[in-house]
This record gives C-alpha cells, structure tokens and sequence, in this order.
C-alpha cells in the first residue's frame, strides 16, 4: 500500500485560492465564447437576436459554476464523484424513457429556463467519477482484467444509452475519453489491443443498432457527391463555404453560404464553417491556435499537479474538450461522417455551453489544488 | 514514494504519447483546412457563386401579326391574376373568405389554393383566379389595402382579334412540345408559346425575339434576394402579312354561304395574297389555352375539313379551270392556231373507249375561241391528243402546277402534274395516250391546289412566273414603293398566246354562250374574265349517264362534284386574281360556273372598289377599321 503524504496538509484559503486560479486560462475561454458570439451575430445577418444575445447571457450564467467549480475543495469532488456520475446517469436514462414515450429523437429535458442535455454533462462527470477511481487503484490492482471491469461499464452503459437516444457523436466522444483516461491511468497496452479486437468483432453486430440516417450518413461520408441534393447536401454545401472562404475569408456578416441558408445547422454544429467562410484560412487557423492554447494549458496544470486524481481529472477534461474539437471540425471539413456534435464554445447551445465551462471549472480546481495531496481514500493526509 | 514516483513517470509518458496524439490530429486538421481554403479556393468559390447566382430568363414580347395596312390578326393581351403570397397572407382562409365576398372563387379553386400552398415555399405567389375581367379587378383593386398578401399580376395571352376570319393563315400558338426543343431556353420557360400553325410558325423565330436575362442572388429555397444584373432582350419583329383584312372578312362571309369553300384573292402584279379563305375555319384561341378533347374530336371529325387549309392543302383535280394551260401548250407547240377547229359531236372515241363532252349533244365545230367559252372538252381532248403529254406536263409546270410554290406558311401541298416517269415510278406501266386525253380536261391524275390555279392566273395576265406570298418583306404599304417592284422572271410565252388564252376566258364570262355568262359584272369598267370547272368526284357510270342519274340532291355531298373558278379582272388591265373552290358544290350542268363564279364575280368587285393594291394606311376606310377594332376591343387590350 503506497503511502500517499504531502507537505500540504491544509485546506487552502478563500484568497489563496482566488490567487492560484489560471486567469490566462479563464481569459482565453472568454476570447473564445467572444469569438463564437461574433460568429452567431453574423449568423443573424448582424443582428443579437436570435443567438448572440442568449448565448452571451449564457456564458455570463455559465462562469458562476466555472469559478464555483474552481473553488470548492478538491477532496469535496473526490468524494462527490461517484454520486454525480450516479445523477447524471439517472438523467440519461430519464431521456431515453422519456424519448422512448415521446417517439423520435429526445436528448433533453425541459427544465424550463434551460433544456437540460444530460449527455454533454455526462461527459464530465464520467471523467470525474473514472478520475476517482484510478486514483484509488495501485498499479497492480490496475495491471489486472477484473479491476479493469467496473471502470469500463461505467464507460460503456453511458456511451449505450446515448447511442441509443440516438446520439453517435456525443457516445463516440464518451468511448473515446473513456479510452483517453484509461491509456493516461497507466492500463496495459495489451488491454487496448484486446479492446481493438472485441470492436473490430463487434463492428458488423453493431451496423445493426445504428438507424437509417446514421448509416445513410456513413455511406454519404464515404462518397458525398454520390446525393449531392440529399444526404451529401449538408457536407458539400459545408466544403464550399469552407473553400470560398479562401485565405482572408469573404468578410464579417458578408458570408454568402451562410447567410444565404445554404449552410445547414450553420449557428450549431457547422459554425466554424460559418466562421471560416467569413474569416477565412487565417481565422480557421486562429481559433484552432487558440483551443491547441487552452489544450497546452491544459496539460501544463494536469502535469503540474502532485496528485493522482488531480492528474487525471485535469487531462481528462482537456482530452475531452480536445475530442470534441476535433470531431467538429473534422466533420465539416469532410474528414469523418456527419455525427453531430457542437464546437465547444462557440456553437450556441445552453447544456453545451454550461457542461464546458463546468469542466473547466475542474481543470482550474486542479490547478488551483496542484500541491494539494490526496490520499487513497481522498482524504488529505496529516502532515508527518 | 518510490511507487508515487513510477506512476508519475508512467503518467508523464503516456500524457507526452496523448499530446502527441493531439497535435498529429491537430496537423490533420491543418492540413484540410490548408486544402480547402486555399489549394481548392477558387473551385468552391466558383461553386458558392453557382449556389447563389441564379440566372433567370425574360422572356421578349412576342411581336404581332398585321395586316398590309397595320391592323393586328395577332397580338398580346395583358390579362390580369389574383395571387396570393402566403406568407403574406397570414390566415390563408380568412384571406379566401374575405376574397370569395367580392369576386366568385369556388370550391375547386379553394382547395387547389390550399393544396398549392402546402406544396410551395411560402414566398411564392399562388394564383387563385386567372383571367379576371375588369369588373372582377376593379372590386379587388379597391379591397386590396385591407387584404395582406393578395395582388393582382399581369400576365399577356396571345389575343386574335380576327377569331376564325384569319386563323388558317395567321395560325396559333400553343405550349412547346418535347419535339420542338431546339435548344433556346425560353423554349423550356414554363409558360411559353409557340407558334404552331400558319404564319405563327413560320415566322416563329422572327416573332419570338430573344430573351433577356437577370442575374438574381438566391437563397437556400430559391428566394430571390436581389438582383445583380439585367440584360433587356429584344422584343419580337412584327409580322406584316400581304392580307386586305377588310377583303379576308368579305371573302370569308361569301364563302359562308356554302358549305366547304376554299378562295385565294391575288394581286397577280406583286403576288401579295389579299385573302385567303378555307371555310369552314376554328377558333384559335382554344388551341392557345389548350384544347378540350371533346373540341378536338369535333373538329377534326367535321368532314368539312375546318383545321385543313383546303387553300394550301386541298388538291382537286382543276378540270376545264386547267383548259387555259393545255390552250397555250397547244399554242406555244404549233399543234393549234386560232384557226384551227373541230368538231364535237358529244364524244370523242380514241381506240375502244369513248370520252365524253359535258355536253350531251356537243358543241358542232368550233375554234379554241369558243371551245373556250363554252368548255367543250371534245375539243381539249383532241388538242392535249396533238400536243402530247411531255410537253402539257411541261406547261403546266410553268404555270406553277405539280410543285410547291413556296407560299410562306406551313402546310403547303403540291398537287400533281402526271407524267410519263410519275406513271412509271407509281404505277409500274407504260403511260397510255387516254389518259393524255383525261389530263385534257384537268381530270385524272391531275390535281392543284386553290392557291395554284390563282397563280396560273396571275401568270396568265401578267406572263410572269409569279408566286405568292403571305408576309411582306417591305412591310407595310407605303406610297413610296413601286408596288410592282418584284421582279418575277418571264415566262417567255407569246403575248399573241396570252392574249388569245385571256381573250376566251374574257368570252366564258362577257358573251352570251360563255358558261358564266350568269356571273359576269355589269359595273363598268370592273368586268372579269374567268374560267369554270367541274371536277368529277368519283366515276360515272354508264348506268348513270343513261339514265341520267346525275342530279346533285340524288348523290350524297360526299360523291357530288367539286365547283371551280378562276377569274381576273379588270378585263383590260388584269390586276386582281381569285380562284374559288366550292368542295362537292357543283350540281350537273352548270358546274362552276353557277355556285363558284358568283363567289369569284362578288369578290373581284368588291376587291376592284376598294384597291387595296394601290391603297396605304390612312386612306379612307382603313382608318374607319382600326376605329372599329379599338372600340371593341376591351380595356386593356
């Protein structure tokens, strides 16, 4: 049993806390929801309304929890971890009876002020709960199949249940941190070849659970100007607007695919073609420099922190984070099928929103908790 | 802390491989980003451009149809729509409700309504009724302030003032068919017209113009949002046929008289066709709007043929109307002076067949002059006999029979000038010398058109090889032209012949005996000289010739004989020419000349009083018509 010390013993004050924020980080998290409400006024042809002006309030609302997250004691997310994950399963599951009742496509719940997306909340909670558990397994216990069993079902039964909402992005997007978190935790590598395999066998069952439009998504995927009018629209509509934008871009408000409606979905998931169209190679180019900055940044404080859970978390969120940028752009440049997941920060959405920033309320905390040891238990051990 | 310090290590590795991991997807991101916007730039800008500019076609004006002093046999008339535009509208049914107050909108046109804006973008127009009268325009009009969404939009039809009076040669326009796509886009604009029939169509191009073009900005469901450029196309050239309109309505009403009669009015010095009429006619509008099959059915089922323009189209065989052209072969060959005669005794055996005269009794011994006069067809016999089918077939041709004279309207036919080849290639036998003989007297094979024995008269008068035509290359008639400008070449034929020719025609008519001596005009200075025919439907037995069984009212309409004139007059200076066909008109005995040469006498008199040959836009009378038409014409129109 490793004896888990530190020269912090202490719970940190309000002002030390306060001090030991990443400002920086928060700083580039507000350029980039300013940059995404910019995008969303041009999407209006220049007006607040609809978007900007909700989503601004949004991100306004969406800093208490950011900074609340940050501060609240490290070992009080520790011990919290398993009962978040618990609650936001219990949410998912109320979707999908809910969905399942009303027919279709429902991936939230109607809270009146917000509509609750559980599934992107999910994503954070589960790193949190996956967080805590590495961080209470020894290498030992982790080297070996049966301890390895409850971390991947609390992967699994999530990914399941939003699949079948049906949402293939965002279970892709939880399989894949899952996976991210298992690698960083110190799992064997012959645990992922294993776990290669057993997909590489399920794949053909799986084509089965996916419904028409999915697989229809695939197949344009693979050949997109196979339907250039049906399902291929979407994408080949998101490649000109892209290529029109050109080097600078075709200018601010003066997007003609977007504005003119030729650009599907362009103020959720496809606004970064919306702001590429305008802005061009060069804007594409900056705000993927400002996300590989909060992504470094990211890492700097997970690899900064001295303790297990800390770690984990933190590198977790930001893999996260860094998945669901990826897949996005990806996605409207036509290099993975259409999956339907939203540009972290700047596509207007209010669960999204509040979900990322939440996560990077976590990340803070574990910057602002780096000296902070944690025993195995979670509990800050006694000096000596 | 040994074991913290591994799993640290351990940490830091894997953290490394993951960053690692993410800046290669990063890169890839990059790479993309960098082929798009940049290495295939300007194919997705080209693209974009294609997504937004939409290039949309106006279509020209189609130009007018007129006659030789300017009154139009075709033009537009702008007609006016109630549309709505839904998303305007707001509450469709109480749009429709408030609508069916002031102006009647029925059941069918109610759910159409409906069923259209359910299948639309909510932006575009929905007509609700077409073709509004002005009563009907005025109610709404002055609704329209309180009605959201609703409009009136004006659209153009193709209007024939003339309705049924012109419609064989102004022709219609009806709605493009797959075969006539040659490749003009306005051809593939939904509401296009084209010219399907008569002048209409030959001059189809020319009326058409060329389309115009707007570059409009477009959205996503074709809203357009603004206009880039516009090009104006050019409107259509109009049309001025060589038609007296007054004399078409006269000739058409004398020609009503009867039941199936085709009439061609001449101007044999330039060939301007004055009137040409085939009654019955149709309406033409219906064909533009599209024609109900019950329509069709009745039109094209009427015996009398009223869609053919019998004019054109219609080839009878002359009969003695084709004597003048076997008169001057026979003089132009020597076989014949104007001396020579014959004699009839009421038949003519040639081998083991005998040809009859129409006249039992004959005509005893006469010369061309009189064979002329009274059409004694013993005498054409012997004649077409000397001068011999090769040089008959020959004459014929130069006097415009058995070919298309290129009258400038579709439709046209031929006729048939027999001949020793025809009969080989059709019939597979040798030519027989009887049927020389049949030929004789424009029976037989022979056939000609209405529009053919005008022009042979017209080549006869002015020894010319005139040929008609329909639409005026100078246009309007003006004082300035030298009305006989065209020059047709001559047919190098003896005056002393025509003269001769004129002068037994001037006999048939003027001179007690001739066998229109009946129809002959008494006005001074306004006599014509002409020509009868009667041409045998079917054949007649010996049964019937001996019992006499001949009488028109015994044989249906369908087996009686066919009445024929040709005329020119005045006799002194022939200018004016008209052929008349009465289809199964004629009774026995007087043939043509008592149902077809009262048409021909009325028509040439009354086309001698007006002139329109030396008359020009603004002369008495043709002012008093356009007054009439712009009375009657409705508002708008």
């Amino acid at each position: 049993m490793p004896r888990l010390t530190s020269g912090l013993g202490h719970e940190l004050g309000f002002l030390a806390k306060l001090r030991g924020i990443s400002w920086g980080l928060v700083l580039l998290v507000s350029l980039a929801a300013a940059c995404g409400i910019a995008v969303l006024y041009s999407a209006a042809d220049g007006e607040m309304q609809p978007w900007a002006a909700t989503q601004t309030v949004r991100f306004g609302i969406a800093l208490i929890p950011m900074i609340g997250a940050a501060l609240l004691g490290i070992r009080h997310w520790f011990r919290a971890a398993y009962w978040a994950y618990a609650i936001a399963l219990g949410l998912v599951v109320a979707v999908d009876l809910r969905g399942f009742v009303g027919m279709g496509a429902r991936r939230w719940i109607d809270l009146g002020l917000i509509q609750l997306q559980p599934s992107s909340l999910m994503n954070i909670v589960l790193v949190l709960a996956l967080a805590r558990y590495f961080h209470t397994r020894s290498d030992e216990e982790i080297a070996h199949m049966r301890s390895l069993m409850p971390p991947a079902l609390m992967v699994l039964i999530p990914a399941a249940l939003v699949l079948k909402q049906p949402d293939l992005g965002t279970a892709i997007v939880l399989l894949t941190t899952g996976a991210a978190l298992f690698f960083i935790a110190g799992v064997r590598l012959r645990f992922f070849a294993l776990i290669a395999l057993a997909v590489g066998a399920a794949v053909p069952a799986g084509w089965h659970l996916l419904r028409d439009y999915q697989k229809s998504r695939i197949y344009t995927f693979l050949d997109p100007e196979s339907d250039p009018l049906g399902a291929g629209y979407h994408i080949l509509q998101s490649k000109i607007a892209l290529g029109s934008g050109g080097f600078f871009g075709r200018g601010f408000l003066n997007g003609s695919q977007s504005h003119l409606s030729f650009l599907p979905e362009k103020q959720t998931d496809f606004i970064f073609t919306t702001l590429a169209e305008e802005f061009g190679f060069i804007g594409g180019i900056g705000l993927l420099a400002l996300y590989s900055l909060m992504i470094g940044y990211g890492f700097v404080i997970a690899l900064r922190c001295r303790n297990h859970f800390g770690r984990l978390l933190g590198l977790g969120i930001v893999t996260n984070f860094s998945f669901y940028v990826f897949i996005n752009t990806a996605m409207v440049m036509g290099l993975i099928p259409v999956v339907g997941v939203p540009l972290p920060l700047i596509s207007y959405g209010g669960t999204a929103m509040l979900a990322v920033m939440f996560g990077f309320g976590l990340l803070l905390n574990v910057g602002v908790h780096r000296e902070v040891r944690l025993d195995q238990y979670g509990a800050i051990p006694s000096v000596g | 802390m040994r074991r913290e310090a591994l799993r640290q290590r351990l940490f830091t590795r894997r953290a490394a491989v993951l960053a690692g991991g993410q800046a290669l997807l990063l890169a890839a991101i990059s790479g993309r980003m960098y082929q798009l916007q940049i290495t295939e730039s300007e194919r997705y800008a080209v693209l974009a451009d294609e997504n937004r500019i939409s290039l949309r076609l106006l279509a020209p004006l189609r130009a007018r149809i007129l006659d030789r002093f300017g009154i139009a046999l075709a033009e537009n008339r702008q007609n006016y729509h109630l549309v709505v535009v839904p998303e305007q509208a707001g509450d469709i049914i109480a749009t429709l409700d408030a609508l069916g107050t002031l102006i009647e909108v029925g059941e069918t046109d109610r759910r159409r309504v409906l069923r259209e804006i359910r299948r639309k973008h909510s932006f575009v127009p929905v007509v609700v009724r077409a073709n509004l009268s002005w009563d009907e325009m005025a109610r709404v009009e002055v609704a329209i302030p309180e009605l959201p969404g609703v409009s009136i939009d004006q659209g153009v039809t193709r209007h024939y003032p003339f309705g049924e009076t012109a419609a064989h040669v102004v022709g219609y326009v009806a709605a493009v068919s797959e075969q006539e796509l040659d490749g003009d886009p306005l051809l593939e604009l939904p509401d296009f017209r084209i010219g399907k029939s008569g002048v209409e169509k030959s001059h189809d191009l020319e009326l058409r113009g060329t389309a115009g073009t707007s570059q409009v900005e477009v959205n996503a469901v074709g809203r357009v949002v603004r206009e880039l450029t516009r090009v104006a196309g050019k409107p259509g050239q109009d049309a001025v046929t060589s038609l007296d309109m007054v004399m078409q309505e006269f000739v058409t009403r004398r020609c009503s008289a009867e039941q199936s009669v085709a009439c061609v009015l001449l101007d044999a010095v330039t060939g301007d066709v004055l009137a040409l009429v085939s009654s019955p006619s149709f309406d033409p509008v219906p064909f533009s709007m599209g024609l109900t099959s019950a329509m069709w059915q009745e039109l094209s089922n009427d015996p009398r043929k009223p869609l053919s323009n019998k004019a054109i189209a219609g080839a009878y065989p002359p009969g003695s109307t084709f004597k003048p052209v076997v008169a001057a072969a026979a003089l132009t060959s020597g076989v014949l002076t104007p001396e020579t005669s014959f004699t009839c005794p009421g038949y003519l055996k040639f081998g083991n067949v005998t040809f009859h005269c129409w006249r039992h009794g004959g005509h005893g011994t006469l010369r061309l002059r009189d064979a002329i006069k009274k059409s004694c067809d013993v005498f054409f016999y012997e004649t077409a006999r000397r001068v011999g089918i090769d040089r008959l077939a020959a004459m014929a041709r130069r006097f415009g029979f058995g070919g298309l004279l290129g009258i400038d309207i579709p439709g046209e036919r031929p006729g048939l000038i027999p001949s020793r080849e025809w009969k080989l290639a059709t019939g597979g036998s040798i030519w027989s010398q009887g049927e020389t003989l049949i030929a004789g007297i424009g029976q037989g094979a022979v056939l000609a058109t209405p529009l053919q024995l005008a022009t042979m008269v017209a080549r006869l008068v002015t020894g010319r090889a005139v040929s008609p035509r329909l639409v005026r290359a100078e246009g309007l008639m003006q004082r300035s032209v030298d009305l006989a400008s065209r020059n047709f070449p001559s047919l190098d034929l003896h005056a002393r012949t025509l003269g001769l020719v004129l002068d037994g025609m001037n006999a048939v008519v003027n001179e007690q005996g001739g066998t229109a001596y009946g129809a002959r005009i008494q006005e001074a200075g306004f006599a014509m000289g002409g020509k009868s025919g009667t041409s045998q439907v079917r054949h007649i037995s010996d049964y019937e010739r001996v019992r006499g069984v001949r009488k028109a009212r015994q044989i249906p309409w369908k087996q009686r004989d066919h009445a024929l004139f040709v005329a020119f007059a005045p006799v002194g200076a022939p200018r004016y020419v008209c052929a008349t066909v009465v289809e199964h008109g004629g009774s026995s005995g007087g043939g043509g000349s008592a149902v077809a040469a009262p048409i021909c006498r009325d028509v040439l008199l009354e086309v001698q009083r007006r002139d329109p040959a030396r008359r020009v836009p603004g002369d008495n009378g043709i002012a008093l018509l356009d007054a009439l038409r712009n009375r009657s014409a409705p508002p708008g129109g």
